[in-house]
C-alpha cells in the first residue's frame, strides 16, 4: 500500500526545517500528525497536492463520490479512535463532503477534511468550481480554516487536528487556496505546533458536586447508569464498569454507546430509548436516580421530555458545558472529562447492595427465553433477527459491524450483542442512509485484521453501492449483509403506524445485488429461509474476497417495541400478538 | 428575558459570522451588537444582546466559548452594569428653527456635530431610554427626522474587572473583588441548580 519512494527525506522535513511547496506542507504535516490512510477524489483546486503524494508515506484511497470519502474517514476515525482524514477538491467535490461532515459532527467524531479552493485572487469571485466551503459547513464543523498563505498551511492543519481530538471531538475543514498549495513555504514541523488547547471554562467538578452524586448514589434504591458514547470517546469503559459492579447499578446504553458496557454483562440492561426492551425504559421511567455518562439525553432517548424520569434524581457527567440542562434538567453536573470525573468520584463510592432494584428489573422482562428469537421455531420465513443473530452467534460477535440506518440498524442493536469498544459503527446523531458501505471501508483500513460486517437495507446500500468498486480497487475485504425487503422498512413502519399504511414512495425496486457485485467481480449470494443463513455467512466470511449477503427478509415487518417520537418513554408499541416474534404471553 | 453578552473574540475574517451564525441556528434575533478594539491587542469586544428564556443563558455562553475564535464570554444578566448607546439624528432645520432644536439638544445633553443651512446633526450618547425620548420629541414635528444611526449598545460591569476578564487578560483570579466571587457563584448555580 502507498508509495514509499522518498520516505526518508519526507521524515527528515519533520526534524528539519525545509523549503517545500504549499502542497508537500500539507503531506507532510499529516505525515507528522501520523497518518497513514486518506480517502479522497482529486479535482482542479487540489491537483497540486495530489502531485506531491508519491513523495509521501500515504496511501490514498481513491473513493467514487466524495460522501464516501467523508463516511471513510469517520469510519477510520471510529474504528481506530484516530483521525480521520477526507480530501477533496473545490466545489462540487467540496460540497459533496457535507453530509459526511454532518455526520462526523452529530456523533462527535474527529475528522479532517481537507479542500482545495480557487487561488485566492479570485475568491469570491464565482470562479470555475468556486464555493464558499467555510461558510458552508461553518454549522457543521467543529471549526474550519481558510488557508490562503503557504505559511499557514501546516500551523492550520495542525490546529485541527487539536481541536478534532480534543475534549468533545469534531470533524475540522481546512480549505486551501491552489495558489497556497503552489507556493512554497519553510516548514517546521514543531513550529507550527499549536497553542496549548485551552479548556472550555465552564468545565467545573466540584468537591461539593463530587460529594452530592456520591451521597445521591449511597441512597438511592433504583439508581440506573446511562452509558452514551462519551464512555467510549473519553476510554472510561473501566471506570464505568468499576462504577456498576461497586454500587450494584445497572446500565442502559444509548446506541452510540452499545459497546462501551459489555453486553454480557450482568448489570446490562441493554439500549435504551425509542427501539430499547420495554424493561429498560420501564427502569428508567421507574428509576429514583439516574447517573447519566457522555450522553446527551436525546429525543430518540428521552421521549418526551415532559414525561422523562420524574421520579429520577439526575447525575449528568459530560464534557460539553452546552449540554448540561439543554434537554433534560439535572440535579448535579458535573462537567468534565468522564473518565477523569468518574476516578475522582470512585473513592467515594461504596458497596451498596442493589439486588431488590434488580430483583424488579428482572421480574419485569417477563419470560424472555419465551419470547428470545433462538427460541421461536424456525417458520421458513426470513426475518432480519434471525440475520442479525445467526451474524452475533457465528462471528461470536469478533467483528466491527457496521451499519447503516433504519429498521435494520435497530435489529443490529438488539440481536448482535457488542462486549467491546469500536465493535459498532452506526450513524446515529444524523441518521445518515449510505453510511455503511463507505464506513465499513474506512473501519477496514483502520483495522485491517479484523472482520468486517456491513449490514444495510436494501434503501441506503443503493445510495453509496458506487464505493463497490473502491473495494475492488483497493483489493479489500469486507462482508455485506443486505437486509432486502423491498421497502424503505423505517419510513414504511411509520406509515404503517402514523400514516394510515399510506405506502407513498417507500416501496424500492433495486438491481439484483448479487449481479450488482458480479459486475464488480465480486461474489455473492441470495438468502431466502432462515436454514441457509448460517451456511451463507460461513461461506462469506471464508471467501477471499469480499462477499455479499442479500437477505430477502419478510417484507412488513416492524422493529418493536416502539416509542412513538414525542411520546412518554413508557409509552411503547409492542411486539402483537400475530407476530411469529411474539413476545411471550404474558406481554399481552 | 433580555441577555446582554459581552465577549472577548479573535479578531479575524469570519469570527462574526460565526458569532451570528450560533444565534441564527438557535432562532433568537440579536437585538443589537456593537464590536471594536479592545484593550488587549488582537481581540475584539463585542456586546451583543436578545431575547431568550432565562435558562438559554447558560448554553449561549456555553456554546459561544465552545467557538474557537471566543476567547472570553460575560453573561451580564442582572449584574450592575453601565450600557450606553451613541445615535446620530439628522434633522431637518431651518435658520427659522434651529433655535428650537438647540434648547432641545441642552436638555437632552445632546450635541449638534454638524449644521447647514437645511439640516443638523444631533449626537447623543446614553441609556435606550433617554435616546428614545429625543427621538419621540423630534418626531412630534412630522418631516423632521431625516435619519438615524443608531449605535447599538455597549456594556461594561461596574466596579473591577471580573475574574472572568481578569483571566483572561492573564492576571490572577485572587484580584478579583468580591462581587465577582458572587458572580462566579451564581455562575455555579447555573450549573447545579437551574431555575
Amino acid at each position: 500500500m502507498g508509495s514509499n519512494a522518498n520516505t526518508q527525506s519526507s521524515n527528515a522535513h519533520l526534524i528539519t526545517p525545509t523549503r517545500l511547496t504549499g502542497a508537500e506542507i500539507v503531506w507532510a504535516t499529516l505525515v507528522g500528525e501520523g497518518v497513514t490512510d486518506v480517502f479522497g477524489y482529486p479535482g482542479g483546486a487540489i491537483l497540486p497536492v495530489y502531485d506531491a503524494l508519491r513523495k509521501f508515506p500515504i496511501h490514498h484511497v481513491l473513493v467514487r463520490h466524495e460522501q464516501g470519502a467523508a463516511h471513510m474517514a469517520d469510519g477510520y476515525a471510529r474504528a481506530s479512535g484516530k483521525v480521520g482524514v477526507a480530501i477533496a477538491t473545490s466545489g462540487p467535490g467540496a460540497t459533496n463532503l457535507i453530509t459526511g461532515i454532518a455526520t462526523a459532527m452529530l456523533d462527535s467524531i474527529p475528522m479532517v477534511c481537507i479542500t482545495g479552493n480557487v487561488s485566492s485572487k479570485v475568491l469570491g469571485t464565482d470562479a470555475f468550481q468556486e464555493v464558499d466551503i467555510t461558510g458552508i459547513t461553518l454549522p457543521v464543523t467543529k471549526h474550519n480554516f481558510l488557508v490562503s498563505r503557504t505559511e499557514d498551511i501546516a500551523p492550520a492543519i495542525r490546529h485541527a487536528f487539536q481541536i478534532a481530538q480534543s475534549s468533545r471531538p469534531g470533524p475540522v475543514l481546512v480549505d486551501i487556496t491552489k495558489d497556497a498549495q503552489q507556493g512554497t513555504a519553510i516548514f517546521d514541523f514543531d513550529a507550527a505546533k499549536p497553542r496549548p488547547y485551552r479548556p472550555h471554562p465552564m468545565l467545573r467538578v466540584e468537591e461539593s458536586g463530587l460529594a452530592h452524586a456520591a451521597e445521591l448514589i449511597r441512597n438511592a434504591e433504583r439508581p440506573v447508569i446511562l452509558a452514551g458514547h462519551g464512555v467510549i470517546e473519553s476510554g472510561a469503559m473501566e471506570q464505568v464498569r468499576t462504577l456498576a459492579e461497586r454500587a450494584q447499578i445497572p446500565v442502559a446504553l444509548t446506541l452510540l454507546g452499545l459497546g462501551g458496557f459489555p453486553a454480557s454483562h450482568s448489570l446490562n440492561l441493554g439500549m435504551m430509548g425509542m427501539h430499547g426492551e420495554a424493561w429498560v425504559n420501564h427502569a428508567i421511567q421507574e428509576a429514583d436516580l439516574l447517573i447519566a455518562c457522555g450522553m446527551r439525553f436525546d429525543d430518540r432517548v428521552t421521549g418526551s421530555t415532559s414525561t422523562y424520569a420524574l421520579k429520577a434524581k439526575k447525575i449528568h457527567i459530560e464534557v460539553d458545558p452546552a449540554e448540561i440542562n439543554k434537554n433534560i434538567k439535572v440535579d448535579v453536573a458535573l462537567v468534565g472529562d468522564l473518565r477523569a470525573v468518574l476516578e475522582n468520584l470512585l473513592p467515594r463510592i461504596a458497596g451498596r447492595d442493589g439486588s431488590a432494584w434488580l430483583k424488579t428489573i428482572e421480574a419485569s422482562k417477563g419470560a424472555v427465553a419465551v419470547r428470545d428469537i433462538k427460541n421461536l421455531p424456525d417458520s421458513g420465513h426470513l426475518y432480519a433477527a434471525h440475520v442479525m443473530h445467526d451474524l452475533w452467534r457465528i462471528t461470536g460477535g469478533d467483528a466491527i459491524v457496521v451499519t447503516d440506518v433504519g429498521q435494520h440498524q435497530m435489529w443490529e442493536a438488539q440481536y448482535f450483542h457488542h462486549e467491546t469498544p469500536r465493535t459498532l459503527i452506526t450513524s446515529g446523531g444524523l441518521g445518515t442512509m449510505g453510511f455503511a458501505l463507505p464506513a465499513a471501508i474506512g473501519a477496514k483500513f483502520a483495522c485491517p485484521d479484523k472482520e468486517v460486517w456491513v449490514i444495510a437495507g436494501d434503501g441506503g446500500f443503493q445510495m453509496t453501492a458506487a464505493e463497490l468498486s473502491t473495494i475492488v480497487q483497493e483489493g479489500i475485504k469486507i462482508n455485506i449483509a443486505i437486509i432486502n425487503n423491498g421497502y424503505l422498512g423505517m419510513v414504511r413502519q411509520w406509515q404503517e403506524f402514523f400514516y394510515d399504511r399510506n405506502y407513498e414512495s417507500t416501496p424500492l425496486v433495486s438491481p439484483d445485488f448479487v449481479k450488482l457485485a458480479d459486475a464488480h467481480g465480486l461474489a455473492g449470494r441470495t438468502v431466502r429461509t432462515r436454514g441457509e443463513v448460517a451456511s451463507a455467512v460461513e461461506e462469506a466470511r471464508s471467501a477471499p474476497g469480499t462477499f455479499l449477503l442479500n437477505f430477502m427478509v419478510e417484507k412488513e415487518e416492524s422493529v418493536y417495541p416502539m416509542i412513538p417520537a414525542g411520546n412518554a418513554l413508557h409509552e411503547m408499541i409492542r411486539r402483537p400478538g400475530k407476530n411469529p416474534l411474539v413476545e411471550s404471553p404474558d406481554d399481552n | 428575558m433580555l441577555h446582554t453578552f459581552v465577549a472577548y473574540v479573535e479578531d479575524l475574517p469570519g469570527v462574526l459570522t460565526r458569532v451570528a451564525s450560533l444565534f441564527r441556528r438557535l432562532n433568537i434575533n440579536i437585538n443589537s451588537l456593537t464590536v471594536g478594539r479592545s484593550e488587549r491587542a488582537g481581540l475584539s469586544r463585542l456586546t451583543l444582546v436578545c431575547e431568550a428564556s432565562a435558562e438559554a443563558g447558560h448554553r449561549i455562553r456555553a456554546s459561544l466559548f465552545k467557538l474557537e475564535n471566543v476567547v472570553d464570554v460575560d453573561d451580564i444578566a442582572q449584574a450592575p452594569s453601565v450600557t450606553r448607546e451613541l445615535a446620530l439624528i439628522k434633522v431637518a432645520a431651518t435658520p427659522r428653527n434651529r433655535a428650537q432644536i438647540f434648547d432641545l439638544v441642552e436638555v437632552f445633553r445632546a450635541r449638534i456635530v454638524d449644521l447647514t443651512s437645511e439640516s443638523l446633526m444631533i449626537e447623543m450618547t446614553g441609556v435606550e431610554s433617554k435616546i428614545e425620548g429625543l427621538i419621540e420629541v423630534l418626531r412630534e414635528d412630522e418631516g423632521r427626522i431625516l435619519e438615524i444611526c443608531r449605535s447599538g449598545k455597549m456594556t461594561m460591569r461596574r466596579g473591577h474587572h471580573t475574574s472572568r476578564v481578569l483571566r483572561a487578560m492573564g492576571a490572577r483570579a485572587e484580584d478579583a473583588t468580591e462581587t465577582d466571587n458572587d458572580a462566579e457563584a451564581a455562575e455555579n448555580g447555573a450549573v447545579t441548580e437551574p431555575e
